[in-house]
């Protein structure tokens, strides 16, 4: 049976097809203003990716912000819920998620089965998101891919007091104007994301083993720094931006 | 309803005409005296919700900010003061008044609203200090409440220039107390499967409860709605069609956004059995003696479920959950309402560890919708539901 996840993040959206427990295909595209086309076309270019067709899927359930706005799925399901079974499904040991986002970052407690026991996600603030690090990353005039490299030569990461995404930027601005090198900027930065969802995480009570997902898994930094916040080990999953767009096609396969 | 608190509001705002002194008091306030003395009581509170579900209070937040308050302060509390400056909001401002009448058992910013609005109007202001109830309610505090009472008393009769009527004052009483009855029954009424009414239709019949208590039309008002209830229990109607999770509210509504929330528990088969706001109205009723009715109110007053420390909370808060079975918490953190959003996520937590049953916080504003986010809040009612229903 083949069945598919739709995610539509804020940023990018993701599309996965699932073949009776084995992943066919993922794909990551970017959102763009149109939210309903962006599904779409991801699902068509992952269709076209792995050689199959339109209605030789059987069921697609779409999930992210514009899950909604995915006319032709057959149901939709939060990402709270699909990220759960995504990462329950990469790896079934794990008892916790970490998925850092664009827009947003949550932290998922689940039990054996991958059901959803307990979730905070960030409330009315970019902080601490994909989105953050992506808006420092223009002032720093820097390639987010280089964010890892970059900050593991850091020799005393700088401390970034503020809270809001928009003073962060001003505050490193006045950083770079002090000569603060980039690398120990980017390291208070990590620091910075890692403290916030670190709080979040600790108010649902951490659980091990943790996994983390989503697009800023991809930056190392940012999952030591979590590490060393939270004290404990953080897997990353192989598929950690297209998690929650995997968990929609097993939620898919099982309706 | 309607009819009731359109007259109650003409009849403030005709005090002057008819010869009548009008009052302005708080939400948890002792407002019976008030009624013996035949003052027409206004609040502030029920004027703030009337704004925040016309969806008028971002503009008047907007306006008291201009006057310098700070965003962080009570959304009620700058609404009205804004309000009072320029007669908005639904009903074109609140009837000036002659005195004001400040309880803090439910917070501590209605001290300083209060000051602000005895400036303004230049009118005398009494104030009712109920000490914060630790875990027991001490003598020298009852003693120190009572005697308050006392002033109170003769506060009134300064400001009215005559004798309070004991008669009367046991009449008030007795009405009050018979009111605060009716209205346990009818929130009680929700503890029957399926549900006839959920926490949205107790927010609307709330005003009374807390403007007009210790009146006779209060109480024919209550007693007419649980027999109503009683009837539609009779019948089977269930206020949420499918009902199959009972949720319990906690906080304060979200006056603009409660067609909504209501709409989309109920796509979700999910009814709101019961809250910790309105039932605060006849939570301290088994503290209340009828013979004895001023000293006993003191205690009663102070003992609401916001002046009283999170063990004795959880207690109240446990015995909700039982009562009405619910299977589900629905918190909602108010950025107004301090001291009830306050210790919110360790509720959550002992309720989670003494009765098992998860809680959803949501983030917003009883009035201000500039601090409510609809996608964000949907995604989590959408995944709270989810959990609930085991996907």
């Amino acid at each position: 049976m083949l069945t598919a996840g739709i995610d539509i993040g804020s940023i990018t959206a993701k599309a996965a097809v699932i073949e009776d427990g084995h992943i066919k295909g993922t794909r990551v595209d970017f959102t763009g203003y149109n939210a309903k086309g962006a599904g779409k076309r991801v699902f068509d270019a992952l269709l076209k990716d792995i050689g199959l067709a339109a209605d030789e899927i059987e069921f697609i359930v779409a999930t992210g912000y514009g899950r909604n706005s995915v006319d032709f799925a057959d149901k939709s399901i939060t990402e709270i819920t699909c990220h759960a079974m995504g990462a329950h499904f990469i790896d079934p040991k794990v008892r916790f998620i970490i998925d850092v986002g664009g827009q947003d970052s949550k932290v998922i407690k689940i039990d054996g089965t991958g059901k959803v026991l307990d979730f905070a996600m960030n409330d009315k603030c970019a902080a601490g998101t994909g989105r953050f690090l992506e808006v420092m990353a223009r002032a720093l005039e820097v390639d987010l891919d280089r964010f890892a490299d970059l900050c593991e030569k850091a020799d005393k990461p700088s401390k970034i007091s503020s809270t809001c995404t928009v003073f962060a930027e001003s505050e490193i601005i006045s950083l770079i104007s002090r000569g603060e090198k980039r690398e120990n900027i980017i390291a208070g930065l990590h620091d910075s994301v890692a403290s916030r969802i670190s709080a979040m995480a600790r108010r649902v009570g951490v659980e091990r083993p943790v996994m983390m997902t989503g697009g800023v898994a991809k930056n190392m930094g940012a999952v030591f720094a979590l590490e060393r916040k939270l004290e404990c080990k953080i897997s990353v999953s192989p598929y950690a931006q297209v998690n929650g767009a995997i968990g929609a096609a097993i939620l898919a396969s099982r309706k | 309803m309607k009819e009731i608190m359109t007259n109650y509001y003409i009849n403030a705002k005709t005090a002057r005409e008819s010869g009548k002194k009008v009052a302005w008091i708080t939400s948890g306030g002792p407002v019976e005296p008030l009624i013996a003395m035949d003052v027409i009581p206004v609040y502030p509170e029920n004027h703030g919700a009337m704004i925040g579900a016309s969806k008028m209070g971002v503009d008047l937040c907007e306006k008291a900010e201009e006057m310098g308050y700070s965003s962080d302060l009570c959304s009620y509390a700058r609404a009205d003061i804004a309000c009072a400056t320029v007669n908005g909001g639904p009903i074109g401002g609140l009837p000036e008044p002659d005195f004001l009448v400040c309880c803090n058992n439910i917070c501590g910013t209605v001290l300083k609203w209060y000051e602000v609005v005895a400036r303004y109007y230049d009118v005398p202001l009494f104030i009712l200090d109920t000490p914060f109830v630790h875990g027991e309610f001490t003598d020298a505090a009852k003693k120190y409440v009572i005697r308050q009472i006392n002033e109170y008393i003769e506060f009134l009769e300064h400001v009215c220039g005559k004798k309070i009527d004991s008669d009367r004052m046991e009449e008030v009483a007795r009405l009050s107390v018979e009111a605060q009855r009716l209205w346990q029954r009818v929130l009680d009424s929700a503890t029957h499967k399926p549900s006839p009414m959920t926490a949205f239709d107790a927010f609307f019949h709330l005003a009374l409860i807390v403007t007009l208590r210790g009146t006779r039309e209060t109480v024919d008002y209550y007693k007419a709605l649980a027999d109503e209830m009683d009837e539609r229990i009779a019948a089977g109607i269930s206020m949420v069609p499918n009902e199959k999770y009972r949720l319990i509210w906690d906080n304060l509504p979200i006056w603009y956004k409660t067609r909504w929330l209501s709409e989309k528990f109920a796509s979700y088969d999910a009814c709101l059995v019961a809250d910790t706001y309105t039932a605060a109205w006849s939570g301290v009723l088994h503290l209340i003696d009828e013979g004895n009715f001023l000293e006993t109110m003191a205690v009663a007053y102070s003992n609401v479920y916001i002046n009283i420390s999170l063990d004795m909370m959880i207690g109240t808060l446990e015995k909700m959950i039982e009562k009405y079975d619910a299977d589900g918490l629905v918190m909602h953190s108010n950025r107004s309402c301090k001291p009830y959003s306050f210790g919110q996520y360790d509720l959550a937590r002992m309720v989670s560890e003494k009765i098992g049953i998860p809680t959803l916080i949501i983030e917003a504003d009883m009035v201000d919708e500039r601090s409510f986010s609809q996608s964000q809040v949907e995604t989590r009612i959408d995944a709270f539901m989810e959990t609930l229903k085991g996907y």
